[in-house]
């Protein structure tokens, strides 16, 4: 009996038409696409985009050259070099990170004691010359003053888990 | 006013001689289909796209113009102006020729396919033959691209090929035998006016098995998923065509999908009465409603559903493994055709059921 069923299910093409069947349903339903460029998906503050330094509300850097971040950085991505400061503090007189070595881990964010290095949300970036994949002091002061009301946010927002 | 154009036009038409007519009329038939199919080749690769998009819950192409409509030309230019790399050691001259040997049948099928009650380019009463020879030949171009790309995926993927157009070219050869004792005419027009008279005389339900081994061995012999082992990506890279490029690569791309246009409107033509419309015998739609008229409309539309089909199977089943696909056509497809030959044979020979008819 049922060798005679299985020569009904199998010559009734039974579970190929099963198989079409899932993918009509999909076919008349909407796609889940994003449309990237004009739509986005959600982002979570802890996002670990592109790196900024940070300043004080008084505009004085925070970075003070502890050197913790470069010695946490698992794939030394991180140059570091100090030296005293014109007021007496202890200041970097370089800071590269080389962001085709970064791995984007937030080792750095999360060693530095004062909170100078941070990775922004930033994602939507490109390099159009050789160089141009280290980020300097400056550049990373420069982002950091930018964007500085959304690294604050995002730190505001984090603070209750840390 | 429309006689002073049409006049002279007659008239310049009339010092043409009749042979030369002819020949114009066919020339111009035949550039016609040629530039129909192609342009519908383009579409058809965009509509595979989208429906294979919508099927895995994407959208498909629409960056290019409207919709994405334009997305076909795109891909036609890009293909253009890309080098075409002719490897050191193959043979250049089959290398050149393959493409060609394997577009030229898909394209010289259209002859004997009536698009319409009027319109077909060489009605020939050995039509049938003619479409099992040409769809035959088509095989060659695969074979000669394996063999002369000196590329051991190519070779492999056109020996892979080979093997199944010719395992599935019987059954769809047997299949075709029920067509032709049912319409008693190899001649494609006449099969397609034995099946007039609406849905009901179409030889879709007394033919059923036939129908479903004709669609299934049409998918293998254009070498399409489920059966597309000989460009099997994850086995043989690409299969045949891994060493082309550009527009030699653009001409096997348009022959694979001229063939799937092609297997849908024989199927059509075949089993489900081609440009005959499926409503002739409902009367109230009117005596010269549109519906009731067979019309190449009614082609167009059962050729869409068949190429829709197509993309359907595509976007659900995983490919063949290579023996099965040896066994289903061998052991599975031939003595379902030869049986179901002589059931029909039978079953008409006694006036039985929907076979009654096709021993009138």
């Amino acid at each position: 009996m049922s060798r005679v069923q299985n020569y009904i299910k199998t010559f009734s093409l039974w579970e190929l038409w099963q198989g079409l069947s899932v993918t009509l349903r999909n076919f008349f339903r909407p796609g889940i696409t994003v449309q990237y460029p004009e739509e986005k998906t959600p982002q979570s503050y802890r996002f670990r985009g592109l790196h900024a330094q940070r300043r004080y509300p008084n505009g004085e850097e925070r970075c003070i050259a502890c050197k913790l971040c470069e010695a946490v950085c698992p794939a030394l991505a991180i140059t570091i070099e100090s030296a005293v400061g014109e007021d007496g503090t202890r200041r970097t007189t370089r800071y590269d990170i080389d962001l085709f070595k970064c791995i984007y881990c937030g080792f750095c964010e999360e060693a530095c004691p004062v909170d100078a290095i941070v990775e922004t949300r930033i994602h939507e970036y490109h390099m159009e010359a050789a160089g141009e994949n280290i980020m300097t002091k400056d550049k990373l002061l420069a982002i950091g003053d930018k964007f500085d009301a959304m690294i604050a946010a995002d730190k505001a927002a984090d603070a209750k888990y840390r | 006013m429309m006689d002073l154009v049409r006049t002279p036009l007659i008239d310049l038409w009339n010092t043409v001689p009749p042979d030369f007519q002819y020949l114009i009329v066919v020339l111009a038939q035949v550039i016609s289909v040629t530039v129909a199919v192609v342009l519908t080749v383009a579409f058809t690769t965009y509509f595979e796209r989208k429906i294979i998009g919508h099927m895995q819950s994407r959208i498909g192409p629409n960056r290019v113009g409207p919709l994405g409509l334009l997305q076909p030309f795109a891909d036609v230019i890009k293909l253009l102006i890309k080098e075409v790399v002719i490897p050191t050691r193959s043979n250049r001259y089959l290398f050149i020729i393959a493409p060609l040997l394997s577009i030229v049948p898909a394209l010289a099928t259209w002859a004997v396919i009536p698009l319409s009650k009027n319109f077909v380019i060489a009605d020939i009463n050995a039509g049938l033959l003619y479409v099992l020879a040409l769809t035959s030949v088509g095989v060659y171009g695969v074979v000669l691209a394996g063999w002369a790309s000196n590329s051991k995926y190519a070779f492999l993927g056109a020996m892979r090929s080979a093997a199944q157009i010719v395992a599935y070219e019987i059954a769809m050869g047997f299949a075709l035998v029920g067509v032709l004792m049912a319409a008693r005419s190899l001649n494609l027009g006449e099969i397609t006016e034995a099946q007039a008279g609406g849905f009901s005389h179409w030889f879709l339900l007394p033919l059923l098995p036939l129908f479903v081994v004709y669609i299934i061995s049409g998918v293998a012999e254009t070498n399409r998923a489920p059966f597309d082992v000989a460009e099997g990506e994850s086995e043989v890279v690409a299969g045949f065509h891994v060493e082309y490029s550009g527009v030699a690569f653009a001409v096997f791309f348009l022959a694979e999908y001229a063939n799937i246009l092609l297997i849908s409107a024989l199927t059509s033509i075949f089993f489900l009465g081609g440009y005959a419309s499926p409503f002739e015998g409902w009367r109230f739609l009117g005596d010269d409603s549109f519906l009731r008229m067979g019309s190449f409309f009614w082609l167009a539309v059962k050729m869409s559903a068949f190429v829709f089909l197509f993309f359907w199977l595509r976007a659900t089943f995983p490919r063949y493994r290579y023996d099965q696909i040896m066994r289903l056509g061998w052991k599975v497809f031939i003595p379902v055709t030869i049986v179901w030959i002589g059931v029909e044979g039978m079953m008409a020979w006694m006036q039985v059921g929907p076979w009654e008819r096709l021993a009138s």
